[in-house]
């Protein structure tokens, strides 16, 4: 998918903000991510040329990080927690039941844009576990029905 | 008279619904014409009571919850704003059994004060640390916190004060504090609670480490899963800038400190400290060979402390009230209070500072009540998923880093994740290795290979191919894990298989004589 031209002009911009930052790379793909909802591989050669980077270097760069993506995502995302505090507590039922209530595997988007899938590690919320985080906002003590009142939400939403 | 009601706004109480009930009360209250003030304040960290509504009276503050936004209008309907009974009533906060039985000294102020609002923080002790130690000669700060006994409460347990000492002994012109605030183990919170309901105490913590060693520049490193945390810190880093806390001459000394917070990228390696480093220079978070340490050769090559939250946020209370005050709390050679997050499957979970000493069957039972679903309790994994498993009959255990590594187990970061009798931990050592293959950065062979062959030889174990020689293989692997892998990750991921397999074998489908290969 080739880059809009306004997709470039703002690569482009955040690129210049971060030149004197030390470390530049990992607050760059941050905002790149904030800004287009994903890192894409076009914006290697931009960043390649500013920082005197190779391409590899920055593709190797983004790939080794769980939470930059190099493809678009839908409208929402959907980060169900994997780790073991949410598995003592049946997160893998909740895990099944995201995946086949939505029809999609981890990394995927529904057919109507409205839902990404993601696995995470841990959400800090191992007290009221198992937990999910639906965009920013995390939920606790998740049940079927919240799954399904989150799933609702989001269409309601687009 | 206006009342004053708190509402935490703690991620945990929000994933609870704590924003509808404060949206809830502050309509009810309008919609009664009733004159209402309202606090956002930390969570106490008791959540299973959170949402947690506080009314303060002349008596002190009364606590109402869990409160849900149904309950609302009764709660107004019985006057609870004045301080009146409900059926949600549980007397005074402080009295609370759960609370009371607690010691609080890192936590001092978390759940009672504003997060963001530094008057409140300075009303209850804020910056008396800083303001002792401004006055000190740097080399008596860092004796201060090698006297406390304060070890790393990331999980490494290394004396702060060593570390502080290396970095102020070694010259160089510039020097970095960088607070490792990439808190990914499981069943840990403790970090996030103190980065959300009290920032200022880190950010205190920090000015009083780059002081001491003599650095001016400090880095937060902290994970991308805490938005939340991360506005409340960059708030807070901009109201001590605008109180001269950050900045040039600090308070009118010669002192000079900026801070900011670098948000990670969703890798659990970059807990690593060398890691970390790496990333934060702008590069893939590959773990470096040590020697150098980072206290000599760390950020940028040059001499760097790099300290979790929770080491950095008790240095305050530490030049406060003084070394001996700290240490005296504790066990042995476990000086002080740890940070104890209950999690998993509990009856009650949440925040238990207390000082060393408590055994496992205290917290689970006395403040856990037992497992959530009334089974028993069938194993814990403390320190995070590179913890071991502990059977039942491990429970007696005391919280104390020497006792814990002689049952070759870790306190690590003080989580303790419960599982009931219906889990199964052969499925869960096979997690270890899946999350260690997820995880790895790959630089070492051990730890990058050692995870997937793992996962593949527990799968033969559970499916009864040739099970004596596959576990004899799969002892064989850890041994190797353990003693070839560059860091903790792939050295300590046989921690929580190789513990399954020998306090549970039958889940592996394999009877007890055949483990003991």
């Amino acid at each position: 998918m080739k880059l809009t031209e306004i997709q470039i002009k703002k690569i482009e911009q955040h690129v210049s903000a971060f030149k004197d930052t030390p470390g530049a790379l990992l607050p760059l793909m941050h905002a790149i991510q904030d800004d287009l909802g994903y890192v894409p591989e076009d914006s290697y050669p931009i960043i390649s040329k500013a920082y005197n980077l190779s391409i590899a270097e920055i593709h190797g760069f983004v790939t080794f990080y769980h939470h930059f993506r190099t493809h678009p995502v839908g409208k929402n995302i959907l980060q169900v927690c994997r780790a073991e505090s949410c598995q003592a507590m049946g997160g893998d039922e909740i895990e099944m039941y995201c995946k086949n209530t939505l029809g999609i595997d981890y990394h995927q988007t529904t057919d109507d844009n409205a839902i990404t899938l993601e696995p995470i590690y841990c959400l800090g919320n191992c007290a009221c576990s198992p937990a999910v985080m639906i965009n920013d906002n995390v939920i606790g003590r998740v049940s079927k029905k919240k799954i399904d009142d989150i799933i609702q939400m989001t269409k309601e939403k687009s | 008279m206006t009342s004053k009601i708190y509402i935490p706004i703690d991620s945990t109480a929000l994933s609870l619904g704590a924003e509808e009930v404060y949206r809830a009360i502050l309509l009810e209250s309008k919609n009664r014409n009733l004159e209402i003030e309202i606090v956002r304040n930390g969570s106490r960290g008791l959540f299973f009571l959170e949402p947690l509504v506080e009314v303060e009276t002349n008596k002190g503050r009364l606590a109402y919850g869990p409160v849900d936004v149904s309950d609302v209008p009764s709660l107004f309907d019985s006057e609870f704003f004045l301080g009146k009974s409900h059926e949600l009533s549980l007397g005074l906060t402080e009295e609370i059994d759960w609370l009371k039985k607690q010691e609080r000294l890192t936590y001092a102020r978390v759940g009672i004060t504003d997060p963001i609002d530094i008057i409140d923080y300075e009303k209850y002790d804020g910056f008396k640390g800083l303001k002792n130690a401004i006055k000190l000669d740097p080399q008596l700060i860092v004796k201060e916190v090698t006297d406390s006994g304060l070890r790393g409460r990331g999980g490494a347990a290394f004396p702060t004060g060593i570390k502080w000492q290396t970095v102020l002994d070694t010259p160089s012109e510039k020097k970095y504090i960088v607070c490792n605030a990439d808190e990914g183990d499981s069943g840990t919170y403790s970090d996030r609670m103190i980065m959300e309901n009290d920032p200022f105490v880190l950010i205190e913590g920090m000015i009083i480490a780059g002081i001491a060693v003599g650095a001016d520049k400090g880095y937060i490193y902290l994970r991308s899963e805490y938005p939340h945390a991360l506005a409340v810190l960059n708030k807070a880093i901009n109201i001590a800038k605008e109180k001269n806390y950050l900045g040039n001459n600090i308070l009118g000394t010669n002192y000079n400190f900026e801070l900011e917070v670098t948000r990670a990228a969703g890798a659990y390696i970059c807990g690593e400290e060398t890691s970390l480093l790496e990333s934060l220079e702008g590069k893939r978070g590959m773990v470096r060979y040590k020697p150098p340490l980072p206290a000599i050769e760390g950020l940028y090559g040059k001499p760097t402390v790099v300290n979790n939250v929770i080491s950095l946020a008790t240095v305050p209370i530490i030049m406060d009230k003084g070394a001996a005050y700290y240490a005296d709390f504790g066990v042995g050679r476990s000086k002080g209070t740890l940070p104890i997050q209950l999690a998993g499957n509990l009856k009650k979970t949440g925040l238990i500072e207390k000082a060393f000493g408590i055994t496992l069957k205290e917290l689970l039972y006395d403040f856990g009540g037992g497992s959530a679903t009334g089974k028993p309790i069938k194993a814990v994994q403390v320190g995070g998923p590179l913890g071991a498993f502990l059977p039942e009959a491990q429970f007696d255990i005391p919280l104390d880093y020497e006792k814990f590594s002689e049952i070759k187990a870790v306190v690590g970061h003080g989580g303790i994740v419960a599982f009931d009798s219906s889990a199964d931990m052969s499925k869960l050592a096979r997690y270890s290795f899946e999350f260690c293959a997820i995880e790895s950065c790959g630089k070492c062979t051990p730890c990058r290979i050692g995870s997937t062959r793992g996962m593949e030889v527990i799968d033969k174990i559970k499916s009864g191919k040739e099970q004596e020689k596959n576990i004899k293989l799969l002892r064989d692997l850890g041994d190797t894990m353990v003693d070839g892998s560059l860091c903790a990750m792939g050295g300590m991921t046989p921690f929580p298989v190789i513990s399954a397999l020998n306090f549970f074998p039958q889940d592996f489908g394999v009877e007890k004589k055949e483990t003991s290969a």
